[in-house]
């Protein structure tokens, strides 16, 4: 990743510019939060994908001897749940499905609303309008409400939660991908690939795109984050994933029931759920960083 | 040129978002898998009931005559029949309201008490210690899920120190005020990350502003410079952002009440859901996206109160 970016224009720009400016912070120190969120984030995707191998017990194993243990309880590293159920497996392998959210979902919408937003800032006119009415109406509703209701239609399960994300979640990517292509399409160098004939999808991805992404691809990072905490909260109240499969909202409401006396079953999913939005979130400040370095 | 003079086309965009939402959630109870009325009916199906479904919804007639029968029964108030209830779905919401709109007012108030203080002195000194703490702190609470916040807020301050009670929504208004305290924290946290974002940019593009420059020329006091000139101008520039995240408090609202179980719309919501209430899923959506829209045309019209400079950007 660092080697990837040390060359590219902006990246020396930059330099030249920061120097002149002379500031002494090094790109090295720059980088910082872009490398400490993605280490973040790869232990959280490790970690899940080798929870077999990381655990000592599966996460729906019952185990009538040790019901409510506490964090540290020997065999049980974070303690157990009122079924004694091991609460560090049922963590790790609850992250699959709200990982398995922030990637799917996130990325799907991603590309969806960017080529969206990019056909609509590009044709401008009647398509234009016809879309951007559309997202007026999204932005309409509040956010949660709207998944709520269509999951409601749909029914409660894992794999709505996906279909209601795509139906709503592309709107933002498109607004802002459509307010970057409306700048760039009367910048020089779009009139120049225009002068020389290219077709529009050309000029659209090999020339716009390129030039533009860099907004909704730091924004997919915060995305990202709303997702994980969508997942969490709709698992907590009872729409999303069904019991007993472990997911870090469900968890945590069942906690509730016990928080008087196991505090441990609802702080620490909840922790679970930081720590990946914490890492999403350094990454997307890093990427800021190294993407447009000129808006600090 | 007055203030308002784009008024009426705001009105107009106005009327097309509402039409807009009219249809989404007309078209909500269309994604519900199998025979509607069915669906809506549940365990209490009978074969009558059904007929009477199918003609109040109208669904052996074309779909833009039963969008028709929909936009009729709504001009006259009627949301439908909430069989879980026994009641109209009407009846059953306005039931549910109050709670609602004194957590959404509340955490609002709360939520810019706290961030208009530190997001200003953040952007005055940039860099600080305030500057530095609040945004560790804002990077936290922007990855923390507002259920779980609020589950732990009532860990420290209902179950350690026993300040506040665990849920329930109290008696009167100052009842209401002690009751609601944490769960309009716990909104207003989350709020606040935003708002102390934008408002410590504005202050400080504020500050470099040449007017700013000009105002320390003629002699005018810096105390009186940052306040008449610094701070209201930057408080301007985040009315939008406030009334545009008022979208997130309503998200937010939802969640929070489950957690502090407060009888309000949220938690009336979501065991709408369970219950399979379908009239009273499509009454709230609808009922919360026309609040946001009135929400954002208060805010449009706010600013340009505020700030003669808006006024004539408004319909665009």
């Amino acid at each position: 990743m660092t080697a990837m970016w040390a060359a590219s224009p902006s990246e020396v720009l930059y330099k030249a510019a920061s120097k002149a400016a002379g500031r002494r912070r090094s790109v090295a120190r720059r980088r910082l939060p872009l490398i400490i969120g993605l280490v973040l984030l790869a232990i959280a995707i490790l970690a899940v994908t080798f929870a077999p191998l990381l655990t000592s017990a599966p996460p729906n194993k019952i185990d009538v001897l040790n019901p409510l243990a506490p964090p540290l309880t020997p065999g049980h590293l974070l303690g157990t749940d009122q079924f004694g159920r091991d609460l560090f497996s049922r963590i790790l392998y609850g992250g699959r499905i709200d990982l398995a959210i922030a990637f799917g979902a996130t990325s799907v919408t991603l590309v969806g609303g960017t080529i969206i937003g990019l056909v609509a800032g590009y044709s401008g006119g009647k398509i234009d309008n016809l879309l951007m009415r559309i997202v007026d109406l999204f932005f309409a509703f509040p956010f949660l409400v709207l998944i709520i209701a269509i999951i409601a239609m749909l029914g409660p399960s894992t794999f709505n939660i996906f279909v209601a994300i795509w139906i709503t979640s592309w709107v933002a990517y498109a607004r802002i991908m459509r307010a970057q292509v409306i700048v760039a399409k009367k910048q020089q160098y779009v009139l120049a690939a225009r002068a020389l004939g290219y077709s529009r999808t050309r000029v659209m991805l090999r020339h716009i795109l390129p030039n533009t992404a860099s907004a909704v691809i730091i924004f997919s990072m915060v995305d990202a984050i709303g997702n994980i905490i969508l997942a969490a909260s709709l698992g907590f109240l009872g729409l999303g994933v069904q019991p007993p499969t472990p997911e870090w909202g469900t968890m945590i409401s069942d906690g509730q029931n016990y928080m008087l006396t196991a505090w441990w079953l609802t702080t620490l999913p909840g922790l679970a759920v930081v720590f990946v939005g914490v890492s999403f979130s350094l990454i997307g400040d890093g990427l800021a960083d190294v993407l447009r370095p000129g808006d600090r | 040129m007055n203030r308002f003079g784009s008024f009426p086309r705001r009105i107009a965009q106005l009327v097309i978002l509402l039409f807009g939402i009219s249809l989404v959630t007309f078209f909500l109870l269309r994604l519900i898998p199998g025979d509607p009325a069915l669906a809506i009916l549940g365990s209490s199906y009978t074969k009558a009931r059904a007929v009477a479904i199918d003609a109040t919804l109208g669904l052996d007639k074309p779909i833009w005559t039963q969008y028709g029968l929909y936009m009729g029964r709504l001009f006259r108030g009627n949301l439908g029949f909430s069989f879980f209830y026994g009641q109209p779905a009407t009846t059953v919401i306005f039931n549910h309201i109050g709670p609602t709109v004194f957590l959404v007012v509340y955490a609002a108030v709360m939520a810019a008490v706290i961030s208009l203080p530190i997001g200003f002195v953040a952007g005055l000194h940039r860099g600080g210690p305030l500057d530095q703490s609040s945004r560790v702190f804002f990077t936290l609470s922007f990855a923390m899920p507002a259920f779980w916040l609020g589950i732990i807020l009532i860990l420290i301050f209902s179950v350690h120190i026993q300040a506040f009670p665990l849920s329930g929504f109290g008696r009167g208004f100052f009842g209401h005020l002690y009751s609601l305290f944490l769960p309009a924290l716990t909104i207003a946290l989350g709020f606040s990350t935003v708002l102390v974002r934008s408002l410590r940019a504005a202050t400080i593009s504020t500050l470099q502003s040449e007017f700013i420059d000009t105002a320390r020329m003629k002699g005018v006091r810096w105390r009186r410079v940052l306040w008449k000139h610094v701070f209201r101008n930057a408080v301007l520039a985040v009315v939008a952002v406030y009334g545009v995240n008022l979208a997130y408090l309503i998200s937010g609202t939802v969640l929070v009440e489950n957690v502090f179980s407060l009888p309000g719309l949220g938690t009336l919501l979501v065991n709408s859901v369970s219950s399979r209430d379908y009239p009273v899923v499509q009454g709230v959506t609808l009922l919360f996206a026309v609040l946001i829209v009135l929400i954002n045309l208060l805010t449009d019209l706010t600013q340009a109160a505020l700030d003669p400079r808006v006024g004539q950007e408004i319909g665009g």
